[in-house]
């Protein structure tokens, strides 16, 4: 009898819907691999886009998890903080470019975008971390998460106000243009590789500071137990102030990567991608910040080759437009069967 | 001047008046112990000295200092550390690592090192324990590390809370032993204690709280006689 009360109809729906995707999605890879439409060079190309993208994602995704592990708050502004380390680096970008001054030392001029970027993203989450956070430190986790989501408003109507609605086209910066060609009709966007490049030099860098620092150390401490770090003379809030910078500077560097991949700059810019940020680190566990490296690798690459993959084979007229349904489709899905994410949550004992 | 000295302090949590007008003396180099039931305000006293809470009323100073300028993380500065019930160990962390946090405040490499050397004498469990995850040590290993990690600021005063909780007889012995060894090398202890017997037993003076109010304060000899306290803590008729 006791198995019986468990028996539920709606967990035996979520089942029946979660089988016929993954059915839909097996059927679809088997029609599209069989009919033979792509060659192995459009696979690769999609697969390495994928992965570029996927490291921007997962980039940002490490802002979420790491102010996550140790606030538990969603700070949904920080789709917009990248957006603003964007913003602000399209601006020195395009200076640069017209004078003249990218073309003559195109390194120090990406340097300099970079520099830009992160600074102001680093710069303007420390800010909204001091005003809009640590106020409501100790409230109900339901206050931080709404004023986040207003901050995030904020700031896109900020940018919006300050400087228009158009988008922006982004400089062409001729010494990241074209390609590497590798064996037979193989070949690497240069642009896709510096993105996976720089991206992995930085969450390298990340985990040696998370592992091996006192900083680091320090941060992992707070994220177990805020008033045990308080007693070890570790100050809390400047811990925390550190990590909301180091995550939005990680944001502010996917910004131009982002920029560089898409070359579009407008003031909602940070939304979609800040949301498929977060399904990363859902995706990887949120809290955990080698999850959410996995997680955002996983969706680029997912949301690449899956609308082409999956819903091709299906007859599904421009399956590419589609993308974000398979995104998002599938964070529904992971928050339905597995909500700790692949690697598991890392949580701090005690709520912010 | 005693070295710690608490006056009068009144400490609310929220609108719960926990701790209602507590004063107590802590001497330099003594094992002063606060024994009282579950609700008596111990951990509530301990956490007030060390900065956690501030009291509304009342004041805490040390070495003639008043401590309410301070913020939780400066008090380990002016050395005083705590080693909070339950261990609050740092479960992620390896034990090396744990140890470090401890020695946070500290920034002289060698001292760091020096001290590290000292904790791993104390406990030689630790130190063939040093790159295991905390989380997975048994109980009476999770105590000495907190207690090593305690000991890694050099505090002058050592607040322990509870360190007898969950653990084995034996086990309890060993760390009682070592607290008596740390306040023989030059650490003033103040011991809040369940295990009343085992604290006065180690203690010289004692104070009994009870429901926010220091209800008796004499010797641990004359506590231990004391009929009241061998009625209420000590299990005796």
């Amino acid at each position: 009898m006791q198995s019986l009360k468990r028996f539920n109809w709606t967990d035996v729906f979520m089942w029946v819907v979660g089988a016929a995707l993954l059915i839909l999605t097996i059927i679809g890879s088997y029609l599209t691999l069989q009919q033979g439409k792509y060659t192995t060079v459009q696979w690769f190309d999609l697969a390495v886009f994928g992965l570029a993208q996927g490291s921007v994602y997962a980039l940002i995704a490490l802002g979420y998890t790491l102010v996550y592990g140790i606030l538990r708050m969603i700070n949904f502004a920080h789709g917009e903080i990248f957006m603003s380390g964007a913003y602000l680096g399209y601006f020195v970008a395009t200076s640069m470019q017209r004078s003249g001054f990218m073309q003559e030392n195109p390194l120090l001029g990406i340097a300099l975008i970079f520099l830009t970027a992160m600074t102001t993203s680093a710069i303007l989450a420390a800010i909204l971390e001091r005003i809009a956070y640590r106020p409501l430190r100790g409230a109900p986790r339901l206050v931080p998460l709404i004023t986040a989501i207003g901050a995030s408003f904020f700031l896109q109507y900020v940018f919006r106000g300050l400087f228009g609605t158009q988008n922006r086209a982004y400089p062409e910066i001729a010494y990241i243009q074209g390609a590497i060609p590798l064996f037979g009709n193989f070949q690497i966007q240069k642009i896709q590789l510096i993105v996976i490049i720089a991206a992995a030099v930085m969450m390298a860098a990340l985990a040696f500071f998370v592992q091996y620092t006192k900083t680091g150390k320090a941060m992992r401490a707070v994220s177990e137990d805020k008033s045990v770090a308080a007693l070890m003379g570790i100050d809390v809030d400047k811990i925390i102030t550190r990590t909301f910078v180091i995550g939005a500077a990680l944001a502010g560097a996917a910004g131009v990567l982002y920029c560089f991949m898409f070359r579009i700059v407008t003031f909602y810019m940070g939304f979609i991608p800040g949301l498929k940020a977060f399904t990363s680190a859902v995706l990887g566990g949120i809290g955990n910040p080698p999850g959410a490296m996995l997680g955002g690798l996983f969706l680029g690459i997912f949301e690449s080759l899956g609308p082409t993959l999956f819903l091709d084979g299906l007859g599904i007229p421009a399956p590419y437009q589609l993308k974000d349904v398979i995104a998002f489709t599938m964070l529904v899905m992971i928050l339905i069967f597995r909500p700790t994410g692949i690697l598991g949550e890392r949580l701090s004992k005690t709520k912010a | 001047m005693s070295l710690l000295s608490i006056e009068n302090i009144h400490t609310y949590y929220g609108n719960i008046h926990a701790l209602k007008g507590v004063s107590l003396n802590v001497e330099k180099g003594e094992i002063v112990t606060l024994i009282g039931a579950n609700g008596a305000g111990k951990t509530t006293t301990l956490r007030t000295i060390s900065g956690l809470l501030k009291p509304r009323e009342g004041k805490v100073t040390f070495n003639g200092e008043d401590l309410a300028k301070y913020k939780s993380h400066e008090v380990i500065y002016k050395g005083i550390c705590m080693v909070p019930e339950g261990r609050g160990i740092f479960a992620r962390l390896t034990v090396t690592e744990n140890l470090e946090m401890g020695a946070y405040s500290r920034t002289d490499k060698t001292e760091i090192q020096n001290n590290m050397e000292k904790a791993f004498t104390i406990f030689p469990r630790l130190k063939e324990r040093r790159t295991q995850v905390a989380g997975t040590l048994s109980g009476g290993e999770q105590q000495m590390l907190a207690m090593g990690r305690a000991l890694m600021s050099n505090p002058n005063v050592l607040l322990l809370d509870e360190p007898s909780m969950g653990l084995a007889p034996v086990l309890v012995e060993l760390i009682f032993d070592t607290i008596q060894d740390i306040n023989k090398s030059g650490t003033t202890i103040l011991l809040v204690e369940q295990n009343a017997l085992m604290a006065l037993g180690i203690a010289s003076r004692g104070y009994v709280l009870q429901t926010g109010q220091i209800v008796l304060s004499d010797s641990a000899e004359n506590l231990k006689k004391n009929p009241t306290v061998q009625k209420a803590y000590l299990g005796m008729e």
